[in-house]
């Protein structure tokens, strides 16, 4: 039987690019981009994607009543990836428009970058929303950053950043005018800030190697 | 380390096909986008912007078609832009595989479009594209103007004070673009880009007169661009992205091998 992959839709974001990625990497596998909690749950591999604000997002997956399909899924084992949003989704609240309750499977802080380095009118600046290639160190040696080399660059674009209270979780780290989480894992549930979709070669394999990962 | 610079490959397309960056006479063929974008994408460009020059009504449908094609070929971010009016535009290329979207000419007639876009689809996906121009005399302090249609209608809006006013409605990055260096392979317009990419927050991309690979990392270290675009020199085979790539980085420029 051909492998399933379920990438979550709530409407928010490009899951055009998640689901044809996927299809580079999985070229045999079933792909359904859906809502439909059978589906998700029956589902070999699982992928929580999302670009836009964490308000809307939020909102989006009470409205459809996904929160709890995604704590059903890690429950159960499943190996699932969140990207981007659906990281920051998975944490206890976000700063981003004027403070969200987020599910709250990882006890963390959603931050703005700011302070006087992010600062506009000054000489080169860090510009926000953090966009583009960064490089990202790899704190163990988790199976996701297998054939990807430590310190390889990953697209980025993100305003808010995951403020890690406990490192061990943390698999991946880069550095923005200060240090943030870019990847963290737990059993089953691998989450990226980044896009691995959209971050070329190195992206791909990151994606190869959550497909071929059994969440152990 | 740290974050790198950006080299943005620019296809022009023009019915369909790349052609010779928006201000030449002289419109050459450069071939077909899907081609064009996927031989980017394999070269190591960090990002592909698609502009749609002729933007009529009825081509927009092969617009999508198009960009459809290369999101689904191409594994880095796509930026597209040209035509760009109301919200469905953007909802049609986001779907079509677009992770950005550039407005330009569509803002200055009503600037709220940029505010419902940026809280509809998130800040990180809606670039403000700027066509600017110098309006102040030699010798006197630098001061550029917006421009529509290709540079030859002023609007009167300030080229600075418009950068500041979009990002604050929630553009998420500013594609600047010099008319007075567009098509003139004689540089970007340092002054005009350091002026903007000091005065906003987000990310700025240089645009207009890249002639060769010197100009790419002045746009970078004299202009304080995030990011630099240029179209004419790697359609026709000049310079190649590996080669743009070397020579920032012999410049201490931090760029993606």
């Amino acid at each position: 039987m051909s492998q399933s992959v379920a990438i979550i839709d709530y409407g928010m974001g490009n899951l055009h690019s998640v689901a044809s990625a996927v299809a580079h990497e999985a070229p045999n596998a079933h792909i359904s981009v859906t809502a439909d909690e059978s589906i998700i749950l029956a589902a070999d591999h699982v992928i929580f994607p999302g670009v836009g604000a964490i308000r809307d997002c939020m909102a989006e997956i009470t409205r459809l009543q996904l929160g709890d399909t995604v704590k059903k899924v890690i429950a159960q084992k499943q190996p699932v990836l969140g990207v981007c949003i659906g990281m920051q989704g998975l944490m206890t609240h976000s700063e981003e428009n004027g403070g969200i309750d987020c599910l709250d499977v990882f006890p963390a802080q959603v931050k703005l970058f700011q302070g006087s380095a992010y600062e506009a009118n000054q000489h080169d600046h860090l510009k926000v929303p953090h966009m583009g290639w960064n490089n990202v160190k790899q704190l163990n040696d988790h199976p996701i950053w297998h054939g990807i080399k430590d310190d390889e660059r990953f697209y980025f674009v993100h305003s808010y950043f995951v403020d890690m209270s406990d490192p061990e979780e943390v698999i991946g780290q880069c550095d923005y005018g200060q240090p943030f989480a870019a990847a963290f894992a737990r059993d089953n549930l691998i989450a990226a800030q980044f896009h691995p979709e959209k971050s070329h070669l190195a992206g791909l394999r990151f994606l190869r190697n959550f497909l071929n990962w059994s969440g152990e | 380390m740290g974050l790198a610079k950006r080299i943005i490959p620019c296809l022009d397309v023009d019915n369909g096909r790349v052609v010779k960056g928006v201000n030449f006479v002289d419109i050459r063929d450069a071939g077909n986008p899907v081609e064009v974008a996927k031989r980017y994408n394999e070269q190591g460009a960090d990002e592909i912007t698609f502009l749609d020059i002729t933007a009529t009504h009825h081509n927009r449908a092969t617009t999508v078609e198009m960009v459809e094609q290369i999101a689904s070929e191409i594994f880095i971010p796509l930026t597209v832009g040209g035509g760009i009016r109301k919200v469905e535009d953007i909802r049609a290329m986001l779907n079509a595989g677009a992770d950005k979207v550039g407005i330009n000419s569509a803002a200055i007639t009503n600037p709220e479009l940029v505010r419902e876009a940026a809280e509809k689809f998130g800040s990180q996906c809606i670039v403000i594209a700027i066509d600017a121009k110098r309006v102040s005399a030699k010798g006197e302090p630098g001061r550029w103007e917006i421009f529509t249609h290709g540079g030859r209608k002023p609007t009167g809006i300030d080229a600075v004070e418009w950068a500041i006013k979009m990002t604050e409605l929630g553009a998420g990055e500013v594609l600047l673009t010099s008319m007075d260096g567009d098509g003139t392979k004689k540089g970007y317009d340092l002054e005009l880009t350091r002026a903007i990419s000091e005065a906003v927050k987000v990310p700025v991309i240089a645009s207009g007169g890249v002639g060769n690979l010197d100009h790419l990392v002045e746009g970078i270290i004299e202009g304080g661009a995030d990011a630099v675009l240029a179209a004419s020199i790697f359609h026709f085979g000049e310079f190649s992205i590996p080669q743009a790539k070397a020579h920032l980085a012999k410049n201490n420029i931090e760029v993606r091998f």
